[in-house]
Order: structure tokens, then sequence, then C-alpha cells
């Protein structure tokens, strides 16, 4: 292992030369070891902080070049040398406008990075349900944590993950122990605030829902400024075998912030996970989903939304891996691109050579509503079994003439057409998530998004 | 109500319609018939309002004024309806929210006020029921997953609802079985007033022995070849469109 205070001068001349070819990397690894020597954490997370930072230095900044990152440059990200975020006060006003009042089960916020207790309401049921932070649950789960902490996500492969791996500081921690079923949603809200300067946080979440037992997550990433960051978010979710697990990210974040993240599903045996995505916001977005269904007849669902406008960029990354025999994968991607923004969709499906009927399902459809706005996307399977199921579909195009004419035949005014068929389009994706606040919240931001959204206000 | 005068109309610069004439009273059914491909919903389509039909030629009035000028929703505001010989069918668009939005639109041009939603159910659920439809139509999206009888039963409830001036059926009564095709035509029926008027495509005389027709048309390569009284159908189901085209062959027909 390399020893941390010198690794840069250690290194074999490629190690150099990626740090010389990026500011933004080269600020991260100042970051890294400032941070080394008043690391926090467990001890057992060091060796692995070190680790991650080293692969970061070595595989550096992805390009375009690199197959996976082929449609999202990410020059503007890597040129930029962002801080370490600094504290700011928020208080339960700012919130208002994210919290689903009495429907949560735990709320707990985190401001630039850093968990805010006084605008939290956690969850710590002596040996039962735990929604907490992740400092907390080292102290009231130490074990589980480090059973499961970094060990799905590929911070050996993932320029990222290794990132985030090396920073992490803080982050939520939901367990559901086995047989228990926790009904109401678990919030997590991330708020970036102003900083004085372009500042970075690498939030990092870790679900664990036990044998038979269910739950619920919400992941919402917000702004209270237009400022400029970068969230770096990474989530691991640990399924036992027949758990159920609905997951959902909102992303809200400014229209000029970075925003990477990733959610790595680990599913045993006849679990069932739900992975929903809402991107409405951010300028650059890179949206990574990689389920692993491990145990057989694991079921999984990703349905996804995303809505860019203006020259917002979201790219979204599906890598499914069908390990075992039996289990079922539902992808569900859709788009609405606006303005000049810019989408991509590109689904993997690996169905490994044991992973025999193996029934993966992915469609992806897309609304372009100007000439300028762009995208792209692109299947990908890698087939090793035999006996399998596999299908995939996609579309780009604008709204449906035939629809249009048969509701402006009733009476319907153009615009107003238009605008219902935008959000059934959207409704495909909104049906599928079963937590009806969340559903209902969503809903609220899709109808808001939309050209003359205001007009389905009188409709519902 | 409706005055078509020597229409001529285009599709993809192919001529269809070809100099068609007909003029709809107030308080009247007229039928279409005629062979596929004759043009009978083409002349529907340009009726409401349907992009991609080439007017090269004639004029239609409706209620005095210039229809071929009108937006789709302005014909449905004055109280055009076209039941579509193929309803589309709209995922994620709710039924209830669709048919809120139509009628509402129409009641604001006649100077009504908008129903709210609670109001607004009620009278589909009403309406429904009247014409012995369940109601479980109204839960779904619009046109999703709906049989072809389901479709068409969907079309007479719309239509039900929006109490339209001039309804253009088109080949409403195709594929249905015999109870529906009695919903269908009992839609009709409860509407039939002094101040409506129907223009019903089909290809079978079987409709009009309940939707009993004032005057039966045949259409047959974009021309009225034929105009006539009820028998006229009668007539047509014997002896075929090619019989229609002869020149008076038994004195029944007057076109
Ligand atoms: N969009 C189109 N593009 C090209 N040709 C068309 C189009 N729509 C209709 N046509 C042609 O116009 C002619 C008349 O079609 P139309 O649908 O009006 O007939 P119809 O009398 O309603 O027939 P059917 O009884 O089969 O419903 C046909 O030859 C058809 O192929
Ligand atoms: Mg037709």
């Amino acid at each position: 292992m390399l020893g941390v205070g010198n690794w840069v001068t250690d290194g074999d001349g490629r190690v150099t030369g990626k740090v010389k070819n990026s500011q933004g990397l080269e600020a991260y690894l100042e970051s890294f070891k400032k941070l080394e020597n008043g690391a926090g954490g467990p001890e057992w997370l060091r060796p692995m902080r070190r680790a991650a930072i080293a692969r970061s230095s070595e595989l550096g900044f992805p390009t375009v070049r690199d197959e996976d990152w082929k449609f999202t440059n990410l020059a503007p990200l890597s040129k930029r040398a962002f801080a370490p975020a600094a504290g700011a006060d928020v208080t339960l006003e700012d919130l208002a406008p994210f919290v689903f009042r009495g429907q949560e089960s735990a709320r707990l916020v985190f401001v630039n990075g850093r968990y805010q207790p006084q605008l939290s309401d956690s969850c710590a049921q002596p040996g039962g349900v735990l929604a907490c932070n992740l400092g907390q649950s080292l102290q009231l789960q130490p074990e589980l944590v480090k059973l499961h902490l970094a060990q799905y996500l590929d911070y050996e492969n993932d320029f990222f993950a290794a990132l985030n791996t090396a920073f992490v500081e803080d982050g939520g921690f939901v367990y559901v122990p086995d047989g228990v079923v926790v009904e109401r949603p678990v919030h997590l809200i991330y708020v970036s605030s102003e900083t004085p300067a372009p500042s970075v946080t690498h939030p990092r979440n870790l679900i664990v829902v036990g044998e038979a037992a269910e739950g619920a997550v919400v992941e919402e990433y917000v702004s209270l400024g237009g400022e400029e960051y970068f969230t770096n978010a990474m989530t691991e979710i640990v399924a036992g075998p027949s758990a159920v697990l609905e997951h959902y990210r909102v992303q809200r974040e400014s229209r000029k912030a970075f925003n990477v993240g990733t959610v790595r599903v680990e599913q045993s045996r006849s679990s069932n996970v739900a992975c929903h995505a809402v991107h409405l916001g951010g300028g650059l977005v890179r949206n990574n989903v990689h389920p692993v269904l491990a145990g057989a007849g694991a079921e999984c669902l990703i349905n996804g939304l995303f809505l860019p406008a203006g020259k917002q960029h979201i790219d979204n990354f599906m890598r499914v891996e069908h390990v075992s025999p039996h289990c079922g994968s539902r992808q569900f991607y859709n788009g609405i691109l606006n303005g000049s923004a810019s989408g991509v969709f590109s689904g993997r499906i690996i169905v490994h050579k044991d992973a025999q009927k193996t029934d993966a399902k992915q469609t992806n459809r897309n609304l372009l509503l100007t000439d300028e706005a762009q995208m792209d996307s692109k299947p990908q399977l890698e087939i090793y079994a035999d006996d399998v199921k596999c299908t995939h579909g996609a579309t780009i195009g604008q709204l449906d003439d035939d629809a249009i004419f048969y509701l402006r035949a009733r009476g319907v005014p153009e615009q107003t057409a238009r605008t219902l068929l935008l959000f059934g389009f959207a409704a495909e994706n909104l049906e599928r998530m079963r937590q009806a606040p969340i559903r209902g919240y969503v809903e609220n931001l899709v109808t808001e998004w939309l050209p003359h959204g205001e007009v389905l206000k009188k409709l519902r | 109500m409706l005055e078509i005068k020597n229409l001529h109309v285009s599709v993809e610069g192919k001529k269809i319609l070809k100099g068609l004439n007909l003029t709809v009273n107030a308080g009247e059914v007229h039928s279409i018939m005629g062979p596929n491909g004759s043009g009978k919903s083409t002349l529907a389509s340009v009726l409401a309002g349907r992009d991609g039909y080439e007017v090269t030629e004639g004029q239609v009035l409706y209620r005095g004024e210039d229809l071929l000028g009108m937006a789709p929703e302005e014909r449905a505001h004055e109280g055009v309806f076209l039941a579509f010989q193929y309803p589309v069918e709209i995922p994620g668009v709710g039924s209830i929210q669709f048919l809120t939005a139509a009628l509402n639109a129409i009641r604001e041009h006649r100077g009504l006020e908008e129903l709210d939603a609670l109001d607004a159910l009620k009278l589909f659920k009403d309406k429904i029921k009247a014409l012995h439809v369940s109601d479980e139509l109204l839960g779904r999206s619009v046109n999703e997953g709906f049989s072809g009888g389901e479709k068409k039963k969907n079309e007479i409830f719309q239509m039900a609802v929006l109490e339209p001036t001039l309804a253009v059926l088109d080949e409403t009564d195709s594929g249905l079985d015999i109870d529906a095709l009695r919903i269908v035509a009992e839609g009709v029926n409860a509407l039939r007033s002094p101040e409506r008027a129907f223009l019903v495509i089909t290809h079978y005389q079987r409709l009009l022995s309940y939707i009993v027709p004032d005057f039966v048309h045949v259409l047959v390569n974009g021309r009225i070849v034929r105009s006539g009284e009820k028998e006229l159908a009668l007539h047509l189901e014997e002896y075929g469109y090619a019989w229609a085209g002869q020149r008076d062959p038994t004195g029944v027909g007057s076109g």
C-alpha cells in the first residue's frame, strides 16, 4: 500500500502525468493530504481511504475517449478546483419546500455535506430500525457498517467512487432489521448553500434492508442558491433475502452545479428493489444506477424521469448485472428535453453465465421539445448465458400528432393538449412510484417544470 | 347547418374527394355509405380539422360560417364532434382529466361557468350510467388498453358529455356486437333534437335500423353518386355499391 504522505512523489510518471493534466485532481490530492492529518472515522476505513485516493490519482478523470463517457465531456469539472465545503446556517424554514410534513418516518438533513441534528428527526430504536447519519451509525451498529461500507462500489475502477471513498465523511445510514416493515419513507436531504468558493461534497449513504424486511428511502439533492458546486454522492444498498425496498433519488441541484451520483445495489435471493430517479436540476449530471442481482429470483425496477432544459446535460448510465438465475429487471427511463439541453441514456445489461432464465427489459423514451435539444440513447447487451429473455427499445421524437389532434378535436386548446400529453408521458414513470407522498411531491415538481404546467393544476 | 359545396381534397398530392356536395339541416340524420377507400374518413377528418388534408377547391359552411378556417378546438367549441374511426390511445392522460379539460373549454366558449372537479365527475358518472357503460373506463387513461368496443362506446360517452350540435360518427358501429351497437344507437337517439344534426358513416344497414336516417348518401371514389331515403341503405346491402353508381337502376334513389 502506498503511504499517503508520499504517494505524489512516489508516483511512477503515470501518476504525476495525471496530476499535471488536471487542476481539479490536484486540488483533491491536496485536500486529501490535509484531511489525512486529522482524518476522522474508524481505523478500518483508513487503508481504504488511502487505497481509494491512490486509485483516483491513477485513474484520473474519465474522458470522452472512455467508452462509458463518450457523450459527456467532463472538462468543465476536471479543470475546476473545488474546495471542501464550509458549513452554513440553514433553518427549518429554508427547508420547508422540501419536506413532506408528517409523511416521513425519519428525516436526516445535511448542509454542505454535514449532518445537521437540529434540522433532522432521526430514528434510533435500540436493536431496531435505524435512520441516522454515518457518524452515529458507527456507534450504534459498528459491525454492520464495517461489514458493508465500501464493499460494493468499485473504487478500484470507478474514479468518482474512488474520490468519494477517499473523502467519505458523512451521509445517511438506514437499517431495517430482518422482518421489520417501515411503511413511511426515510428522507435524506442534501442541501447546498452559499459558500465563499466553489465547493465539493462527497455524501455517502448506506442502506441495509434485512431478510424479509421492507423500507423506503428518498435521497433528495437541493440547492438554496444558484451557485456552482460539485456533489459526488454515492449510495450502497444491501437488500437481504426477500427484502423489499423503494429507493428514490430526487435531484434538484442548482443549474450551475455538477452532480455525479451512483446507486449501487446488492440484491440477495428473491429481493425486490425499485430505484426511482427524478432529475430536474444540475448543469452537468451523471446518474449511475448499478444493481447486481446476486441471488436467485431477485427483481429490480429502474424507473427514471429526467427533464433537462436550458443548457443542462444529464447522462444516465445504467448497468444491470444478472448474476443468478431467475432474476428479472425492468428499466424505464423517460426524458423530456427542452431548450438546448442534452441527454444520454446508456443501458447496459450484463447477463453472467449462470444467470439462466434471466428476464431483462429496457425501455428509453425521449421527447425533444426543440430542434436544439439533443439525445443519445445506447443499449448494450452483454449476454453470457443461453436461456435468457432480453428486450430493449428506445425512441427519440416529438409528441404524437394524432394524440394532439384527438384532444383538440374534443375542444382542448392546443397548448393545453401539449401540456397534458407531456404530463402523460411523465406520468408513466410517476405511476410506478408506490409511495404516495413522494409521488405527489414529484408530480408537483413535474407540473411546475412543464411548459404551461399551470393548466394542469385545475384538472387535478 | 352544414353546407359542403364542390369539395375537393388531396392527401399527399393524391386526390381523394372530387367535388362533394352535401347539405345537412338541423334536426336531420344523414348516413354516408361507401366502399373502403372511397373517402368517408377523409371527409370526416376535413370536417374536424385534421392536418395534412389539402382543400384544393370548394367550401364548407357550418351555421353559415367558414368551417375550414377554424382550428380543430374552435370547431369543437362551436359544437362539431367527430367520433373517430380509430380512437387514439393516450397513455398517462386520465380520462377524467381529459374530459374535464374538454368540457370546460367548451363551456367557457358557451359562456357557462367552469365545472369543478367534483361536479364534472358527477356529470360523467351520470352520463356513463345512462348509456349503460361501465364507469370503470373513467378510471383509466384515455382509450389505453381499451377493446375495440370499449373505444367506440367511449366515443359515444364523450359525445353525450359534450352535447355537440353536429356529430360526425365515423364507422362507430364497425366491429360491434349487438349489445354495443344498441348502446351506440341509444346514445345518438338520446341526443337527437331539432337543433342537432348527425352524419353517420357506416358500411352496414344494420346500424340504420336503430338510428333511422332521414337521408342516405352513397360515396364512391370521392363523389356522392346517389342519395335517397332510408330504403336506399337496404338496396345497397342487397345490390352492392356498383349498383349505386349506375344511372338510377331502380328508381329508388334521387341522386
Ligand atoms: N394519410 C394518407 N396518406 C395517403 N393516402 C391516404 C391517407 N389517408 C387516406 N389515404 C387514402 O385516401 C383514400 C380514402 O381514404 P379514407 O380513409 O377516407 O377512406 P374510407 O372511405 O374511410 O375507407 P374505410 O371504409 O376503409 O374506412 C384511400 O385510398 C386511402 O388510402
Ligand atoms: Mg374510414
